[in-house]
């Protein structure tokens, strides 16, 4: 019934396109006859902080197996709806959430919060929230990406299979400019940050890294972080494996040497291959459309669209293959490629009806280039679909001939 | 004039050394920020390196260990002794002859630092009782932990300075971590 009716009102609308240009008069009727929508009553809270329309319903989903939140409130893995995203900024809402372990969000008084800096410097210091919105800051769009975000055969859409990354755009102050401030004492080689929460997660990381382009991120998407991201402060660490960008941020301190803590240890390899590839994240690109679980209602033209990004910097180049890789083609970027940050890419395919392969493959600053799985099993000797750190391996959509998309790697 | 130059030389002269030596040590540029008080700068340090600069005064042994490994309730999600509980398993089912990295996920096996078990458990455990442990009772349950995998003599007394020193099965069995610069590939040859 409401389909039948709704191909009356395009009827009638088209219908009423090419006549507009004749006579306004005979457009009309029409017009009259088209039912108007109904309405959403205001009130107070829809004012104050707005919602999405309740037509729309994509949501994040528990990752990984563990239900989230848990009977007791604990929050686990929570998966982006990469499949329904558009540009490259993910919703706060709908950003991913990973935890150290399950833990429940604190609640915290950012009257209350500090972040002391302190180790090798001149002049440890205490900074309120208020002193760092004081100080000289910065608003960058950055991805974050969950060293767990691994695609496998049994994943049955690309929220599975990748939705343990997102986009947001962060606003804060540079680490480089706080640590200045204290004054760097003693050639410090790494540095430890720690949060706030009942866990207390500590990271040891390159002091580099600290210099170069770390914030310390009060902002997030134009009002402050929200709780699931670590407000008030979380250490916002580019291109790094998503643990590194540390939650509820209380205190960073410069020394010396690998502090080994609970998060350093967990990070210890046995090989020296594998370890290389343990703090940047691979050049990493997916479609998005169309997706595993997704399913096109019929030969004809579509927009393939999707994501790519890199810790190396900003995405130089994305190629897409409609045939399983036999040919490539450059992709087009949707706006300017940021370093370290979503990159949205399209490109035009006109589908016909026969059974394919989707394929991207994206190339970043420093000319690294996404692999596929064979090339990865090639290089570190390793069975086939094994995948030495962040996996970051093309993925291939399958379209069958009915129009239904299924994981290539199934 | 004369003497008027050479005056002002001086001074540029000596407000140079002045700037130099104040740069050395970099003075604040904002002037934002509190210094914090030594008893803050203690109380919130809980990161504990390898050489332990960092550890409490106190001291325990395993057997104090064992007994709080029970009341602390770490038993009920560990397993009685360490092992089949629902959170992760504390005592290795191998003996010190087998490699450490395929003994499993272990910590008081696989860190490479006896501190690195001390630290987790102080800023960790219990869970739902994070930060009230006292250090001696940290010191009991750590020299417990590894008394159980054969790490150290049950008989060991563990304080700020035994703690540093015990050498755990890993050795320096791993790999080096990664020497990270700025806008450099992850791995050199790896063309991905």
């Amino acid at each position: 019934m409401g389909s039948r009716r709704r191909d009356r009102r395009e009827l009638l609308k088209s219908g009423a396109a090419m006549v507009g240009g004749l006579t306004f008069g005979a457009v009309m009727p029409a017009m009259g006859q088209t039912p108007s929508p109904t309405f959403i009553r205001g009130n107070k809270d829809q004012i104050a902080y707005g919602d999405r329309s309740h037509f729309v319903t994509s949501v994040r989903i528990p990752h990984g197996g563990r239900p989230s939140p848990d009977p007791f409130g604990l929050v686990f893995h929570v998966a982006t709806p990469l499949q329904d995203s558009v540009g490259v900024i993910t919703p706060s809402s709908l950003h991913y959430v990973a935890t150290t372990r399950g833990s429940f969000i604190p609640d915290i008084d950012p009257r209350e919060h500090r972040l002391m800096i302190h180790g090798m410097v001149d002049r440890p210091l205490t900074f309120t929230i208020e002193d760092l919105k004081r100080l000289p800051s910065v608003t960058r769009l950055h991805f974050i990406e969950c060293a767990g975000n691994r695609s496998t055969p049994r994943a049955k859409t690309i929220q599975e299979s990748h939705g343990m990354t997102s986009c947001a755009e962060w606003t804060g102050v540079l680490l480089s400019t706080l640590l200045k401030e204290c004054g760097v004492k003693g050639g410090p080689s790494w540095f430890v940050a720690e949060g706030a929460e009942e866990v207390k997660g500590a990271s040891s990381m390159p002091f580099a890294k600290a210099m170069d382009d770390v914030i310390v991120a009060y902002g997030m998407n134009g009002e402050a972080v929200r709780p699931q991201q670590g407000f008030p402060l979380r250490l916002m660490v580019p291109g790094f494996e998503g643990i590194f960008s540390t939650k509820y941020l209380r205190r960073v301190k410069l020394v010396d040497r690998y502090y080994m803590n609970y998060n350093d240890y967990g990070h210890l390899q046995d090989d020296a291959k594998n370890a290389a590839l343990g703090y940047q994240v691979g050049p990493k690109s997916v479609i998005t459309f169309p997706s595993a679980g997704q399913q096109l209602p019929g030969k004809g033209f579509y927009e393939i669209s999707g994501l790519a990004w890199s810790g190396g910097g900003a995405i130089r180049r994305v190629e897409v293959s409609t045939d399983d890789g036999k040919h490539w083609m450059d992709a087009e970027f949707k706006g300017t490629p940021q370093r370290k940050a979503h990159t949205r890419f399209g490109c035009p395919w006109n589908w016909d009806g026969k059974e394919t392969v989707l394929l991207s493959r994206c190339t970043d600053e420093l000319g690294q280039v996404q692999p596929t799985r064979a090339q990865v099993a090639k290089f570190f000797n390793v069975p086939l679909g094994e995948v030495p750190g962040l996996d970051n391996t093309i993925q291939p959509w399958r379209i069958a001939s009915d129009g239904s998309v299924q994981n290539g790697h199934a | 004039m004369g003497t008027h130059r050479f005056v002002s030389c001086l001074l540029l002269y000596g407000g140079l050394l002045l700037g130099a030596s104040v740069l050395a040590q970099s003075p604040p540029r904002y002037g934002v920020g509190r210094t914090p008080t030594a008893e803050e700068l203690r109380a919130l340090d809980i990161s504990i390196g390898p050489d332990g600069a960092e550890l409490p005064p106190g001291r325990g042994t395993a057997k104090e260990g064992a007994q709080l490994f029970t009341s602390k309730g770490c038993a009920a999600c560990h397993g009685a002794n360490g092992t089949g509980g629902r959170a992760p398993e504390l005592k290795s089912k191998d003996g010190p002859g087998v490699d450490t990295w395929e003994r499993g996920r272990i910590l008081p096996v696989r860190a490479p630092f006896a501190t690195t078990v001390w630290d987790y458990i102080n800023r960790a455990m219990p869970l739902g009782r994070e930060g009230t442990l006292t250090p001696n009772e940290v010191y009991s349950l750590t020299a417990f932990l590894l008394s159980i995998n054969e790490v150290i003599p049950e008989d060991q007394v563990l304080d700020d300075q035994s703690l540093p020193k015990v050498k755990m099965p890993i050795g320096n069995n791993y790999a080096s971590l990664p020497d990270w610069k700025p806008n450099t590939r992850r791995l050199r040859g790896y063309p991905y």
